[in-house]
């Protein structure tokens, strides 16, 4: 196996999360939500189910907007890769790709191929991939759209162990030119540069959802926050 | 923004793409209109602007919520929003996607399905002229009802419950336009107001959609 080398990241800076409350759908589901990822380091998340991983991860890339908190660095750094894996399966793998680089102005997709060693599936329609081949077009993405902050959620699902190497590789590679990464993950990558953050302790108490009613807080903020005796920081400062 | 185009013609124009379905059920309609009301030529050429337009009022709907459907399901839309294009850009041209693949193949076979209804010589290039000008307003309507219920599993009926009365203008100026052209009369109000309309959508809606797409993104 060759060793994978990615250009530098210009500007390269650490992301840091203060003070983050963020919500799904009406829910506020953490609160509390502080963390710092200096450039070359990844931060695994590690949480039970439903725990608001996914949750958080969206609120850092801003697709959710956070109830209130900051966040460092801007989403035009950053590269979403969920659970759904954006390929489309009337495309081949080429054209997916393509697509991508496209979009995000790259011109070469040859290395994103190489690494995740899809180049002898370039021209098949994505249809006729198997899931775990597939999820590596997904994650080729990442490479293409060149970004210094990976928001990866569940990345290595119906990946085999051997992919999973790969990924980790891609991933060291992506933190040695000056990248950091955010990942929700179950199964350990085992690379050198990770933390563990455990999010359940920043799970949202269970009467705070009522603190960021927008009828409350428009008119009855100092009467609702008397009553239960919550704060009535309903801002959003991005 | 014309590599999304392209991608989304691509897609359209593959297997499993709403190309064709479109433009066959235009077809159907259009060709079970004389079998239905009978083939009585002078009741065919005075309600066949009006049925042509339906028609391809109806065939627009089927295919639009495809628009942001399958993007939001396998997560491209996510990507989208986080990629550095502007997302009423990408409205815009999903928009013009949606019409290059319903809108324009309507508008070229209107006029030649026209003869099947009897459609009066004079009326035919205003069908045409009509549709080409009113049906980009179905197809940018349509993605702001599209980016109003993505997410929601079955929301084609909401959908053409939301598109319907924001048709409805375009449907009765692009009628009028093609019959009165056909009965001699002054069209060109009734052609200016269509275009008017089409000329708002183009303005207004890919900021409506886009902002209608990040809120249902939460």
């Amino acid at each position: 196996m060759t060793a994978l080398e990615l250009a530098p990241y210009r500007d390269a800076a650490p992301l840091e999360v203060r003070d983050l409350a963020c919500r799904r759908g009406e829910r506020l589901i953490l609160e509390g939500v502080e963390f710092s990822v200096p450039p070359g380091r990844a931060l695994i998340l590690r949480a039970p189910n439903g725990a608001g991983k996914t949750t958080l991860l969206r609120a850092v890339a801003r697709l959710t907007p956070p109830v209130r908190g900051t966040i460092s660095l801007s989403p035009e750094r950053m590269t979403w890769f969920g659970h759904a894996d954006g390929v489309k399966a009337q495309l081949t793998v080429t054209e997916n790709l393509d697509f991508w680089a496209r979009v995000h102005g790259s011109d070469t997709i040859a290395p994103a191929l190489a690494a995740f060693r899809l180049e002898d599936l370039a021209d098949r329609p994505a249809a006729y991939l198997s899931a775990g081949q597939r999820r590596r077009l997904g994650l080729a993405r990442l490479l293409v759209a060149r970004r210094p902050v990976w928001l990866l959620d569940e990345p290595t699902v119906s990946l085999d162990s051997a992919t999973v190497a790969t990924f980790a590789r891609v991933v060291g590679a992506h933190l040695a030119a000056g990248g950091l990464a955010l990942i929700a993950t179950h199964i350990p990558l085992g690379l050198d540069e990770e933390d563990v953050l455990d999010v359940t302790p920043f799970r949202a108490r269970e009467n705070a959802e009522r603190a960021h009613d927008p009828f409350l807080d428009a008119g009855f903020a100092p009467m609702a926050g008397a009553r239960d005796g919550t704060a009535q920081d309903g801002e959003t400062r991005p | 923004m014309m590599a999304l185009l392209g991608r989304d013609l691509a897609l359209a124009l593959r297997s499993g793409g709403g190309f064709g379905l479109s433009l066959a059920f235009f077809l159907i309609v259009v060709v079970f209109v004389p079998f239905g009301v009978g083939p009585d030529t002078e009741v065919l050429a005075r309600i066949a602007p009006g049925v042509l337009w339906i028609a391809a009022l109806l065939s627009c709907l089927l295919s639009l919520d495809r628009i942001f459907q399958l993007d939001w399901e396998d997560g491209s839309l996510d990507a989208l929003v986080m990629a550095p294009l502007p997302l009423e850009g990408v409205v815009a041209m999903k928009a013009l996607a949606h019409w290059l693949t319903t809108g324009l193949p309507l508008t070229v076979i209107a006029p030649l399905l026209g003869v099947l209804l009897d459609l009066p010589g004079p009326a035919a290039p205003w069908v045409f002229l009509s549709l080409l000008v009113g049906t980009p307003a179905l197809s940018l309507l349509g993605a702001f009802g599209a980016a109003l219920t993505v997410g929601i599993r079955r929301g084609g009926l909401l959908l053409s419950l939301l598109v319907m009365p924001l048709y409805i203008p375009t449907l009765i100026f692009g009628a009028l336009t093609a019959s009165r052209a056909g009965e001699g009369l002054d069209f060109l109000t009734p052609f200016a107001l269509l275009g008017g309309v089409t000329l708002l959508a183009a303005a207004l809606i890919p900021f409506a959609a886009a902002a209608a797409l990040r809120i249902n993104l939460r």
